[in-house]
């Protein structure tokens, strides 16, 4: 058992990353008072700008254009995402029909795109991230072998971003104005801040999140844009709602689903698991959210003024 | 100067619509140029690979089938103040269960059309139950929990077929249904000059429009669903089972999808795939909000997105334009019938100008004949 546990734990970490990049995304613009049912979009805006950026730049400068991938995926997720701040921001449109019209565009323009470059519409990279130890900490018993073993530097680098946002939102004057705009936006505007610019920014840095989700996942373990992210940003959402729009909330709730997805692909291979069916760890997250929102309903910490123009 | 010249103009839902569209093809078109095709020539295979033949246009109400019965659900739901983002999971609920049984069961054409059809409508409302539910008791947003219910659909889809339905040679669909076992019918066949898509599914949309306008414009039912749209708390007040509307309408909506469900994969395709959710269940946003929500306005906006969804792949064909093209003009029309408000400010501007000349103008003539 302990050696399917290492076994799988560097798939589900590697899987775990995106869904906790695409939860903060998710996070950071409900927190501001926009709905994000977009982070689906974001994604695949990340997963096509990377993996155009790094087939081209890999065989000019080798490796180092899987870093300039990741940060060209994060400013194009971020214009991107412009489509969904005009409309919910500035022209206080429905959130949700927006946001759903923002991920059919980014679904239909990237695999356009990416027909006209390829032909097939499939773009592959060269080689993603080298996996390595992390020294020192790789020989600490139990925890080394399931944590720093065999990991990707963008790994620690998502993680690091997750900490900054977790300081940047409750440590700081710019957090607290953005989460007044998600609670009570005309609070704030009596403190004499700008809300639509507010939530412009948080817009902003969620399509930047939402890209490097995607991005994440071509220098990992896909390795190819295929024109489809599988839902993930949708899991994604649901981690944000299960961990209750709270940053060591999804944090808790990407582990936990990225965990439960991973057995889910691997349990034929294991003779301790091929006794579940597979299906049931697939539909685990989706049906755990409904029943946390059951559970919560009558005290959800959902923004109080999320989806609500101003 | 005519009565009807001198009232007022004013902003409606046909005027943003067609702006919509509008700006959805300036948007395709300004794609299309960019790789270096020509727009209109383009245009014009696209609406000739959909209508040129009889049998063409049997394929294109065929693919206009599915849209008009996920728009109608989509619609019907946004009337009793629902947003069913949730028709995806429901079209495969409904295709899952139907097709299952049109395998499992063994019984003559007609009947066995009936029971797949009524199946299908069976678990589409199954898997918009659970939303109203939720959402009447407990106060979850359909929005969300229609969302995860797709992905459970998708998953159980992925694992179900291949386990119990599969295929002889692919492992990514099911079998082919026998075309005795499917809502195709040779009559409509030859009717359409032997395309091989067109199925009763069309007769069962119409049908479906028809019973759904009279619901909702002529029953107590109708008046009440509407009303919960409306204003939950003023139906309550006027005494209204709110709870039991909204569940109400959650399963009729998921019916109809369900039925979009029987209609593509038991009429359409004739085997179910896995690993898709169908774009269908978001295409009949597009179809329900370009047809502002009301049965006969999803009738032709269907057909409008029927003609582009069938018409591509034959401007791909002869063009250097690839087919996603039809997506992403119809993902820019919900863009702008969702930013409908611009169109609306800017028409009512247009319109205030036109209105005000229109006066000046009357009051100048006015004031000559009292001159006179």
């Amino acid at each position: 058992m302990w050696e399917t546990i290492t076994q799988i734990a560097p798939y589900a970490v590697a899987y775990t990353i995106p869904l906790l990049m695409g939860a903060l995304s998710g996070l950071v613009s409900e927190r501001s008072g926009v709905i994000n049912l977009c982070v689906e979009g974001y994604m695949l805006v990340g997963y096509f700008i990377s993996a155009l950026t790094i087939s081209i730049l890999q065989p000019i400068m080798g490796n180092s254009a899987l870093l300039i991938g990741l940060i060209v995926a994060m400013i194009g997720g971020a214009i991107f995402s412009l489509l969904h701040g005009f409309a919910s921001i500035s022209l206080k449109a429905d959130q949700v029909i927006s946001g759903t019209a923002v991920n059919l565009i980014a679904t239909a323009l990237t695999v356009y795109i990416a027909r006209n470059v390829t032909g097939s519409g499939n773009i592959s990279i060269m080689l993603g991230i080298v996996r390595s130890d992390v020294p020192v900490l790789h020989s600490i018993p139990i925890l080394g072998k399931l944590l720093f073993t065999n990991t990707y530097w963008s790994t620690w680098l998502c993680i690091a971003i997750w900490a900054f946002f977790w300081w940047l939102l409750y440590k700081t004057s710019f957090g607290l104005r953005l989460r007044g705009c998600g609670e009570h936006p005309s609070a704030v505007a009596s403190a004499g801040i700008n809300v639509h610019k507010m939530r412009y920014i948080a817009v902003m840095l969620s399509g930047a999140l939402g890209a490097l989700a995607g991005g994440v996942m071509i220098v990992t373990y896909s390795g190819e844009f295929n024109g489809s992210v599988a839902g993930l940003g949708f899991l994604a959402v649901a981690a944000m709602i299960f961990g209750q729009w709270k940053p060591l909330g999804i944090l808790g709730a990407t582990f936990f689903f990225g965990i439960a997805t991973t057995i889910g692909n691997v349990s034929q291979l294991f003779a301790s698991l091929s006794s579940f069916p597979p299906v049931i760890f697939k539909v685990f997250p989706y049906a755990i959210t409904l029943v946390a929102l059951v559970l919560f309903s009558k005290s959800s910490a959902a923004p109080k003024a999320d989806g609500e123009p101003f | 100067m005519s009565a009807k010249k001198n009232k007022e103009l004013k902003s409606n839902n046909f005027i943003i619509a067609i702006s919509a569209v509008v700006l959805g093809l300036i948007a395709g078109a300004i794609l299309i140029l960019i790789i270096g095709e020509n727009p209109f020539a383009s245009f014009r295979y696209l609406v000739r690979g959909a209508l040129m033949s009889v049998r063409r246009t049997g394929t294109t109400l065929a693919i206009t089938t599915t849209l008009m019965l996920v728009g109608l659900s989509i619609a019907f739901a946004f009337k009793t103040g629902l947003f069913n983002i949730g028709a995806s999971g429901q079209i495969l609920a409904g295709g899952l269960a139907a097709t299952t049984v049109a395998f499992a069961v063994d019984i003559p054409h007609v009947p066995l059309i009936f029971l797949i059809l009524l199946t299908g409508f069976i678990a589409g409302a199954i898997w918009g139950l659970i939303p109203g539910l939720l959402k009447a008791f407990f106060n979850v947003h359909e929005v969300v929990s229609t969302i995860m219910m797709n992905w459970i659909a998708y998953w159980v889809v992925f694992y179900f077929v291949p386990a119990f339905l599969k295929g002889p040679s692919l492992e990514t669909e099911s079998a082919g249904l026998p075309f005795e076992k499917t809502l195709r019918v040779s009559w409509l066949t030859e009717l359409f000059d032997g395309s091989n898509y067109i199925n009763v599914g069309l007769i069962v949309a119409i049908i479906a429009v028809i019973v759904i306008k009279f619901i909702m414009d002529k029953t107590t039912l109708g008046f009440e669903l509407k009303a919960v749209g409306y204003n939950r708390y003023g139906a309550e007040y006027a005494g209204i089972r709110v709870n039991r509307s909204v569940v109400l309408s959650m399963m009729i909506a998921g019916g109809l999808a369900g039925l979009a469900g029987v209609a593509y994969y038991c009429g359409y395709s004739g085997k179910i795939q896995i690993g898709i959710l169908p774009t269908q269940g978001f295409d009949g946003i597009a179809v329900a909000l370009l047809g502002a929500s009301s049965p006969v306005g999803v009738v032709f906006s269907s057909f409008f997105f029927g003609i582009l969804q069938a018409g591509k792949g034959f401007m791909s064909g002869n063009t250097l334009v690839p087919p996603e093209i039809a997506d992403t003009i119809i993902a820019v029309i919900i863009y702008f019938t969702a930013t409908s408000v611009m169109f609306k400010n800017f028409w009512d501007k247009r319109f205030k100008k036109i209105n005000e000349k229109r006066n000046i103008v009357q009051k100048d003539s006015n004031s000559i004949e009292e001159d006179n």
